[in-house]
């Protein structure tokens, strides 16, 4: 396929596309950089001064820092159990072709669709009677749970891709399975583990609902929690909103950028299995 | 195995007691329950804003599915060819997935501002297009499609990227001897890309119509089912009734009609979407 004219003009479609969808993220980038004044006489133009002061207050006020250090400790500890949790139970549930294997992974199948609204209040009751309401514990139990089975599921599909040799060769070396399991077999999940990874952070990073219900007012928030208890208490105050929810999504955009390259291809190929 | 210790804690055990309060009228203090039959499920059918929430779940799925998977689908062939500004498009489309979608509900209030002179109405009556003015999250007639479009600008991107992945498992070679028979963009699309497709169409419609069903944060951060009950899906019914009326028995109802709604839909859409693949 060459660059033709009718490519430059799908070229040209595909940027004013592009420009449109980006309209909602000038409208907001605008907003924080504007004083009020700007804000109410010329609401879409550009800021002219500039202005960064909300940027401080609205870390201040929402209390940003320690929201970001909450979220990443419920994040990485969640994901490693997810990680070890379900990669071990994967690898048993593919290797035994028992009946109790084979149920327990259809057991596991229909989590996936199992909305978790219905068994949200029963949850919300067990958790508090266990004393893990307002905890790090009962969040990071909690994600480890609902996305088990999704992990569980692609964990599941690589291995039996896997040729069972490898196995089988470690274990007449006279290895335990375990230790088959740390040493031969784990290795050799990299690219699903990268997969499960980023989608299990991406998911936990950006869950609201859980963590309002679980953790409002413990002084542990997550970032979107802190986030939402900041807007609707300066609602009106849209310069120092924008620039708090500009501050707010930065760090996981920042990483985006960063792993954009795995991201996306984790995206597509965990869900195509 | 632990793992399935935890899921049967966090998953399991919670869903079965869900389903089974959902017979009850149990208020959420205490264990206090009486088993009420199907009193809970008699009152939903006759509850106005229950039901109003049961029609917008269904038109926002029928909205998201639609809509966002048409978009993405474009988007990816728009990305997909040589044109050269195609990784930073895709970079483009795909960031707002990894955003909180709190947090995209309320960038796209911002955008919803009633004001005539500010966000997208500024931007309408930049544009000419004075007339198309609104007050889009306060009027009850759109309301709910100002909803539905948030998360269709939010999602679209993760429908491009299954997409992608699915465009490059389409051998180029069919359509160089499909070129060379004479076949044009639209016979190509629709004889070789389309039918190769079909897997990843299946997880994209898969994906989006559990999305839909259980849609919940967009709108408590947008509307909170307003105005009215404008915007009320199942999710939000649910919620409230638990969390704002304390009445859990009918809450878990709620929970449980929706449950059985997202589990059907999953078989039929399996069933019928799979044997397109097959015979495709």
């Amino acid at each position: 396929m060459k660059y033709r004219p009718r490519t430059f003009l799908l070229e040209v479609v595909m940027i004013v596309v592009a420009i449109g969808f980006l309209f909602p993220v000038y409208v907001l980038v605008t907003l924080a950089f504007k004083d009020p004044q700007q804000i109410a006489n010329r609401p879409l133009s550009l800021p002219s001064p500039p202005s960064v002061g909300a940027f401080g207050e609205a870390w201040r006020e929402a209390g940003l820092g320690s929201a970001l250090l909450n979220s990443t400790l419920i994040t990485v500890v969640s994901v490693l159990l997810l990680i070890a949790l379900g990669s071990l139970a994967a690898y048993f549930l593919a290797r035994t072709a028992t009946r109790l294997s084979y149920s327990l992974y259809i057991l596991f199948l229909v989590g996936i669709i199992l909305p978790f609204q219905l068994g949200m209040i029963p949850l919300y009751q067990l958790v508090d009677n266990l004393g893990l309401l307002g905890t790090y514990q009962g969040m990071i139990i909690f994600y480890t749970g609902i996305q088990l089975p999704f992990t569980v599921f692609l964990y599941t599909g690589f291995i039996r891709s896997l040729p069972a040799d490898y196995t089988n060769a470690a274990l007449i070396d006279g290895a335990s399975h375990l230790q088959a399991f740390a040493h031969v077999i784990f290795p050799l999940l990299r690219p699903i583990t990268g997969t499960v990874l980023i989608l299990n952070a991406v998911q936990i990073w950006n869950d609201f609902f859980t963590p309002l219900l679980y953790l409002g007012g413990s002084g542990h928030e997550t970032v979107p929690v802190r986030v939402f208890a900041f807007v609707n208490q300066y609602t009106s105050n849209y310069g120092l909103v924008a620039a708090g929810l500009i501050l707010a999504a930065l760090p996981i955009l920042l990483l985006f950028l960063f792993l954009q390259r795995y991201v996306i291809r984790g995206f597509a190929s965990g869900l195509k299995g | 195995m632990p793992a399935v210790v935890v899921y049967a804690l966090v998953v399991l055990y919670p869903s079965i007691a869900g389903a089974g309060s959902a017979f009850t009228d149990w208020s959420g203090v205490g264990n206090a329950k009486s088993f009420v039959g199907l009193a809970n499920f008699k009152a939903l059918f006759q509850d106005d804003q229950a039901l109003g929430a049961l029609r917008n779940t269904l038109l926002l799925t029928v909205a998201i599915v639609v809509v966002q998977n048409g978009i993405g689908l474009l988007l990816a062939l728009g990305v997909h060819t040589q044109i050269k500004s195609r990784m930073l498009l895709r970079l483009v489309f795909f960031a707002p997935v990894v955003v909180s979608p709190v947090m995209v509900a309320f960038l796209w209030k911002f955008v919803y501002n009633p004001a005539p002179d500010a966000g997208l109405n500024a931007a309408l009556g930049a544009l000419g297009l004075g007339s198309l003015r609104q007050d889009w999250l306060g009027n009850p007639s759109i309301a709910l499609w100002s909803v539905a479009f948030t998360v269709i600008w939010q999602c679209a991107g993760y429908s491009m990227v299954i997409f992608l992945a699915g465009l490059e498992g389409v051998p180029a070679e069919l359509h160089e001897s499909a070129m060379v028979d004479g076949a044009g963009t639209v016979a190509r699309f629709r004889h070789i890309t389309w039918p190769l497709l079909a897997p990843a169409v299946t997880i994209n419609v898969m994906l989006s119509t559990v999305g839909g069903l259980t849609l919940f944060t967009q709108i408590i951060a947008m509307t909170n089912g307003g105005p009215g009950y404008a915007t009320d899906t199942l999710s939000t019914v649910l919620y409230k009734q638990a969390f704002v009326y304390g009445k859990f028995g009918y809450s878990t109802a709620v929970a449980l009609v929706l449950a059985i709604f997202v589990a059907a839909v999953s078989f039929v859409q399996i069933g019928y979407l799979r044997s397109r693949e097959t015979t495709a």
